[in-house]
This record gives C-alpha cells, sequence and structure tokens, in this order.
C-alpha cells in the first residue's frame, strides 16, 4: 500500500540520509533521528523446503491475516473479535476480513477485556470457535481472572462435560523501540504459571501462520503472543497453502557444540547474532534454539543440548525475576546438573517496568548476551 | 492513460465543488427552516436526545423505582386472573414437588455436613419459586449458566437426586469428577453450565454462547442467574453492555435476595436496585415478585419470547429474600435479627403460597401434603445413603482433563506420585478410592 512504501522508502533512505545529515545537522540530533528507526536485532527470515509449495512474500502482519482468512474460509463456527478489528485492527492484522466474511463473523466489541475474554469463553463453550484479540499484551490483565480463573480450568473443573476448547486469544507483545511501560510488555510468565492454557510465541511470518492455525485448532485454550516490532520487519516468503505447525515443539536454527542458547520471539534473531558474533570474535559454536511454545514446553530437545554442550544461556525481554527463564534454568540445573558446566545464565530485562528513554539500556541486547557467553565460557 | 485519468478526476472535483455551491445556496435559501430543524436535535454521535437550557441534574430520586410485577397477592390469591397462566393440575403440582423436594435435599445436605459428612452446602431456602418459576418456563436446550443457588433449575430439568449427592459426596458418581466443592453442579445432558467460583464470571460467558446460538440459529436461547451482590462486578457490566451492542438471545436473571453473605443491597448499590442498570445498557427490563411463581414464569416466558424473536436480552431483577445463611461457613444471625428471617420463612414464602393457590383449586389437601412430606424425605434419604457408601473416583482423576490429552510434564508428576503413593501408602486415603478410572 501506499503507507507501506512510504515507510520502507524512508527506511531504505535512512543510511543516506544519516550521511547527508551528520555534516550539516549537530551528531546528537542526527543520532536521536536515526536510533529512533533503528532495532536492537537484525532479522534472520526462515525459508521453507520446496514441498510445501507455492509462497508468497508476506510480512508478519499479512502472514497472522492469511491464517485468520484461512481459519475463517475453514470453519463455519469461527468468529474473530475484539476492539478495532472491523476496520483492519491497530496493528492491520484483520484487514479486509470483515468485508469478507461479513459483520456477524468480525465484528468489533465494546472497549473491555474482561468482556472480551468472557464472550470469547462462552463462545467456544457452546462448541463455535473463538478467536479474540486483546488489542496489547499489556492489556490483558482485566482479562486474567477469566483466562486463569476460568478458560484454562473450564473442562478440569466440569469432568471434561464442558470446556472451552475452540479458544484462541491473540495479542501483539514485546519491545517496539518506543512502547515504554504499556506498549512492550512480554506476560508469558504469569500465563506460563497456569495449568490448562498453552502460551506459544512465533519468531516469523512463516511460523506465525502455522502456529496460530495450530492454536485455533487445538483443543485447548491458547493464548498467542505477537512480537509487534516483528509485525512489518519480518517478511519470509509464507507458504500460501493451508499449514498447521507442531505446537509443544522447539526449533533447533543454529547447531553447535559449545553453547545452548534459548530466546523465543524477537529475541530469537537476537540470539542468531550472538551466535554470529561469537563464531567470529570467540571461535565458539553456539546451538539457536526457539523455544516456540512456552506451555507446554519442549523440555527434552533443550536438555539433548545442554547435556552435549553443558552451557546454557536463555534470553528474554520479560523482567529477570520470575521470568520464563527461571523455570527453565530450574529444570535445566535438576535434569542436567552433572552435565553442567557452568551455572546456567539468563539475559533478561531489569526489574524494572518497562522504560520509554532507557530502552536501549533495558533490552537484553546482543552485547549482554556476547557478555553473557564470555562468562559461561571463562567460569 | 494518465491523461484519461487526469481528465476524469477533474471532472469528479468540478461536480463535487459544484455540489458543494449547490448546498450552500439551498441553506442560505431555506435559512429559517433548515437552520430551525438543525438546531432542533443535538447531532452528536454519541447521543439521540434533546437540547435544554435549564440547568438540572437528574437526581437518582427521579422516580419511585421500578415496579414490582406479580400475579398472585402473599397469601397465594391471583389478584388479576387474566394473569393466572391456568398451567393446569399436573403442571402446577410438578412445580410444588420440585420446590419443596429441593427444600426438604437442603435440609438433609446442610445437616450432612453439620455433621461432617460433607465438607461444605448452600441452602436455597427462600428462592425456590424463582427457580422453578424461570427454569418451567424455559425450553430444557435452553443453556443455563448459574452461580450457586439454583440447585432447583437442576431440579425441574430432572437432574436426579443421586447426582446432587454425588457432587456433594465428590464420589465416582460425580459427573465431576470429584474436583470442586460441594454445590458446584454441572450437567451437558441438561444443558447446566458447571458452576464455578468466582463470582460474575458467568455473565459474559452466557453473552457468548448466545451469540453462537444466534449464529448457529438452533432457537435456543441463554440464561444467566447471579444475585444482586454479583452485579457489582466488572464482568456484570461487561455482560451487560456486549449482550446489548452484539444483539445476543439471553436473560439475564438477577435473583435480589436481599444480602451477599453479610452485606445488605443498601451497601451493595445506590440506585434503583439492578433493574434500574438495564435500560441505561439498551435492555428490555422487568422487576418481579421472585417468591410468586406464577409471576416468575410469566416473565420469564416473556423475556424467552424477546429474545428468541428479536435476538436482544433481557433483564428480570426478581425479588425475594434469603431465608438461609448465605453456606455452611455462615452464621446470618451475627448480622440480621432473627425476627427479620422469621419474618420472611413465614409471610410471602413461595413454596406456602403455591399450595395455598393449590388448595384453592382443589388439588391439594393435608393428606396429600403428609403423604408426599413422607415420600420426598425418604428418596432424599435413600439417595443420601446410596452416595454415602460410593467410593471416591480413582485419585489418578487428579492429573486428567488438564488438556484434552495429557502433556508429557503432567504424566511425569503423576508418575512420580505414583511411586510416592505405592512407598507411603500407609499415610494416604487410598482405600477411599476406587482403584482404577473406568
Amino acid at each position: 500500500t501506499e503507507e507501506e512504501g512510504i515507510c520502507e522508502a524512508m527506511l531504505l533512505a535512512l543510511p543516506l540520509l544519516k550521511r547527508v545529515l551528520k555534516p550539516t545537522v549537530a551528531p546528537s540530533l542526527c543520532n536521536v533521528f536515526t536510533s529512533r528507526y533503528s532495532s536492537h536485532f537484525s532479522y534472520f527470515p526462515d525459508t521453507v523446503p520446496e514441498s510445501m509449495g507455492e509462497t508468497q512474500r508476506l510480512n508478519l502482519f499479512q502472514s497472522i491475516n492469511n491464517a485468520l482468512d484461512t481459519a475463517l474460509a475453514t470453519d463455519n463456527t469461527a468468529v474473530v473479535f475484539g476492539e478495532d478489528v472491523g476496520f483492519g485492527g491497530v496493528f492491520r492484522c484483520t484487514i479486509g476480513l470483515q468485508d469478507k466474511y461479513g459483520k456477524d463473523r468480525v465484528f468489533n466489541t465494546p472497549l473491555c477485556e474482561q468482556g472480551i475474554a468472557g464472550f470469547a469463553i462462552g463462545v467456544a463453550v457452546s462448541g463455535a470457535t473463538a478467536i479474540a484479540e486483546l488489542q496489547f499484551a499489556d492489556y490483558i490483565f482485566p482479562a486474567f481472572d477469566q483466562i486463569v480463573n476460568e478458560a484454562a480450568k473450564y473442562r478440569y473443573r466440569s469432568g471434561n462435560l464442558f470446556d472451552c476448547g475452540n479458544l484462541t486469544f491473540r495479542a501483539p507483545c514485546g519491545a517496539v523501540g518506543h512502547g515504554a511501560l504499556y506498549h512492550s510488555q512480554s506476560p508469558e510468565a504469569y500465563f506460563a504459571h497456569t495449568p490448562g492454557l498453552k502460551v506459544v510465541v512465533p519468531r516469523g511470518p512463516i511460523k506465525a501462520k502455522g502456529l496460530l492455525l495450530s492454536c485455533i485448532r487445538d483443543q485447548n485454550p491458547c493464548i498467542f503472543l505477537e512480537p509487534k516490532v516483528l509485525y512489518r520487519s519480518a517478511v519470509e516468503m509464507v507458504p500460501t497453502k493451508d499449514y498447521t505447525l507442531p505446537l509443544s515443539s522447539a526449533d533447533i536454527l543454529v547447531e553447535g557444540e559449545d553453547i545452548t542458547m534459548v530466546a523465543w520471539g524477537t529475541q530469537v534473531h537476537v540470539l542468531r547474532e550472538v551466535a554470529e558474533l561469537a563464531r567470529q570474535q570467540l571461535n565458539v559454536a553456539c546451538e539457536v534454539i526457539d523455544l516456540v511454545s512456552i506451555l507446554p514446553w519442549d523440555k527434552e530437545t533443550v536438555f539433548n543440548s545442554v547435556k552435549k554442550t553443558g552451557r546454557i544461556l536463555i534470553a528474554h525481554e520479560a523482567p529477570i525475576t520470575n521470568g520464563f527463564g527461571a523455570e527453565i534454568a530450574a529444570v535445566v540445573q535438576s535434569e542436567c546438573f552433572l552435565h553442567l558446566e557452568a551455572p546456567v545464565q539468563r539475559v533478561c530485562g531489569f526489574d524494572t517496568p518497562f522504560p520509554h528513554i532507557f530502552e536501549p539500556f533495558y533490552l537484553p541486547d546482543k552485547w549482554r548476551c556476547l557478555s553473557a557467553v564470555k562468562k559461561l565460557l571463562n567460569y | 492513460m494518465a491523461a484519461v485519468a487526469k481528465v476524469s478526476w477533474s471532472v469528479i472535483n468540478g461536480v463535487r465543488r459544484g455540489l458543494w455551491r449547490y448546498n450552500t445556496i439551498l441553506w442560505s435559501l431555506n435559512s429559517r427552516t433548515l437552520c430551525s430543524s438543525l438546531e432542533e436535535q443535538p447531532n452528536f454521535p454519541g447521543s439521540r436526545s434533546k437540547w435544554t437550557e435549564k440547568l438540572d441534574f437528574v437526581q437518582p430520586d427521579l422516580y419511585d423505582g421500578i415496579p414490582v410485577y406479580r400475579v398472585m397477592d402473599r397469601k397465594g390469591n391471583i389478584i388479576d386472573p387474566a394473569y393466572d397462566p391456568k398451567l393446569g393440575e399436573e403442571m402446577v403440582v410438578r412445580m410444588y414437588h420440585r420446590m419443596t423436594l429441593l427444600n426438604t435435599m437442603d435440609r438433609i445436605m446442610y445437616e450432612s455436613q453439620r455433621q461432617g459428612r460433607i465438607s461444605f452446602y448452600m441452602t436455597n431456602y427462600g428462592e425456590e419459586g424463582t427457580h422453578i418459576g424461570s427454569a418451567a418456563a424455559l425450553d430444557e436446550k435452553d443453556l443455563v449458566y448459574g452461580q450457586y443457588r439454583e440447585a432447583g433449575v437442576l431440579m425441574w430439568r430432572g437432574f436426579p437426586l443421586d447426582q446432587f449427592m454425588n457432587q456433594c459426596y465428590g464420589n465416582e458418581g460425580d459427573g465431576g469428577k470429584g474436583r470442586q466443592m460441594p454445590v458446584h453442579y454441572g450437567s451437558l445432558a441438561h444443558n447446566f453450565v458447571t458452576i464455578s467460583s468466582p463470582l460474575a464470571t458467568q455473565m459474559p460467558q452466557a453473552v457468548g454462547s448466545a451469540y453462537a446460538y444466534k449464529r448457529a440459529q438452533n432457537g435456543q436461547c441463554v440464561i444467566c442467574y447471579f444475585g444482586e451482590g454479583t452485579s457489582s462486578e466488572g464482568d456484570a457490566h461487561a455482560a451487560f453492555n456486549f449482550s446489548a451492542t452484539l444483539e445476543c438471545p439471553v436473560i439475564f436473571f438477577c435473583r435480589n435476595n436481599g444480602y451477599a453473605i453479610s452485606t445488605p443491597t443498601s451497601e451493595q448499590y445506590r440506585g434503583d436496585g439492578v433493574a434500574a442498570r438495564g435500560p441505561a445498557y439498551g435492555m428490555a427490563t422487568i422487576r418481579v415478585d421472585g417468591n410468586d411463581v406464577f409471576a416468575v414464569y410469566n416473565v420469564t416466558k416473556a423475556a424467552r419470547h424477546i429474545t428468541i424473536t428479536e435476538n436482544r436480552p433481557v433483564l428480570i431483577e426478581a425479588m425475594t429474600y434469603r431465608i438461609g445463611h448465605h453456606s455452611t461457613s455462615d452464621d446470618s444471625s451475627a448480622y440480621r435479627s432473627v425476627d427479620e428471617v422469621r419474618h420472611w420463612d413465614s409471610t410471602q414464602h413461595p413454596i406456602a403460597r403455591l399450595r395455598a393457590y393449590m388448595v384453592s383449586q382443589g388439588w391439594w389437601d393435608d393428606t396429600k401434603e403428609k403423604q408426599w412430606k413422607d415420600d420426598c424425605k425418604r428418596q432424599v434419604m435413600q439417595a443420601f445413603a446410596r452416595a454415602e457408601r460410593r467410593q471416591k473416583p480413582c485419585w489418578k482423576e487428579m492429573f486428567t482433563d488438564v488438556y484434552d490429552k495429557m502433556p508429557d510434564h503432567i504424566k511425569e508428576q503423576y508418575e512420580y506420585m505414583q511411586a510416592h503413593v505405592q512407598e507411603y501408602e500407609d499415610h494416604y486415603p487410598v482405600k477411599n478410592f476406587a482403584k482404577e478410572s473406568h
């Protein structure tokens, strides 16, 4: 679209602008201008084998849109709803869907997260497929009671007479450069603590389409957290066909014998760059694992890797205390104790609310991760 | 191509400009009439009302309060025969049977908790009319979401005494597999969604189910029961708002029984009860004497018709009184007078009023009353004895149904516990639990 084109042009012109501006404008101003648009990671796109068939170039929000389109097309009972989803959503994930499927299937709700969550549960209990959007993961908390006390426990408490398995919550999560306290959070740890839920975080468009379709079709309530900074910047050749990807299965993206590195979402790309830096600067081979699912999580893949390398780094944006890295660390030391050559390292957000102007200092960036790699090697 | 585009664009612009000029000419020609009709109403997107130059607050006591609809007087006499639903002897006697059976079951189960046989219980004393009157007016396939004091709805729909008791005892006959506290009933067969302890959570869920029913065009509605205390929760507000904006066939049935544990209504709300909120959300609303089983029947039947034919929600506020304690963990003499309770236990009682009506119709007498009372007690005691004897479910069921299929990490925890129990068997009540699940 026109808007996209302008954005892309701006991003492409940035290095040129920088060179032009530098001699004429004060360097501090120049840095502020460029640092607002630069990100802390480089995106590493996935590819798919030819057996996946025809592909098209999609970014993350387009692939999610494609998944929702597929879900609505293949399941007559499926409905998509939330705040502002009608016109296309604040991140364009639902663009075109109301026109295509009608207002009774793709619709706005009043501004009320607890209502969205409760309503979604009721839709699912009646056997229809509910796909509910929370506008930002930071605003999922009014819905916490419905999700934790109701959705997660529906099947168990009713003796399997009732369930809300046909329920998926979607929410944009994670750092975006300027989101501050309330547009940057990663709340996966709160939900990982609730038996009965599934929590999934995609790292890119190809994974997102397959994982979202799996969540929608899975017979358990799922929370699908979409790293918002990847909506535009993550572009891949996404298979056009209807496909699903396994939920509780971690991906080994880079193989290595020296260090195991685990992350999810945007942080996976940070670690991929750290792996390259480690190879270049330290001559070590890092094994990069995308956990994919936070709950239930793929312990076996992580254990196999740690038993091979003896050293593990876990990284996530969420604050370190009781972040999901703590769960991984606890289980790894319990199951792989004698294989460990060094204590488990966690590089995470600090125990502060997510700051605005200090974001570059807050994030678990590649330099902090690289420093942790050195710590692991030198123990 | 570009030239054509340029020409057509300037043509369109020209037409637009021309139309605008035409409009302004029209305006000035008819300025007086056009302007005055425009000034007649405010044209804000958010409101559809009139102008006023008087600075007047709408005070909460603007009107007397929504009136209470009734069919019978306090003694059980029909006031206006035109509104007697004329349900006939069989139906009315069945209503009476179910109300009294519920009452009898309550007495025995409350006692059983006091004796330490079950861990917890909640009675329905005084509210039997709200349950039976509303349940009888619904279709058996209408979905019911309850709060916790609606056992009579299940009773009406034929949920067996055995099943009530099995759930309270948490034995292997419990459809809920022993996972929840007593009175957290649920039955798929009777279209009664399993009760959960958090209050008001069922309300937006009822709306969602109603929306799905509307899309499925299955001709059913959803009814959602809740107390006046529960109506203070945010989920209640969410449910009311969603039901109206999304046009859902749901009946909100509020049991206003005067207390939320110890909190009287004067500390729960300051407006005209729950009913006054209905129109504010865009819902058809009615207030009814909850202890008048025919009035409850009539309003529920009428409400159902509105939801089914017009796909919009209805709010019913049934005024009643909680004669019993909140639960077996409560002693209500700590916050209300025994006299007040005695008053409600004797006058306007739903069961007494229905009996008076039946007697006046010649369908009931003292002999039948004694016979039924004995029969009732016998049925309940027998079911009670059966439930008490049964084993608890196999304790493996603690680990199932968390997900549709048991994931590896839960399987590992079960295996760990299996080994642990084997080693420390003497310290676990294993013999009370079934050996293997069915």
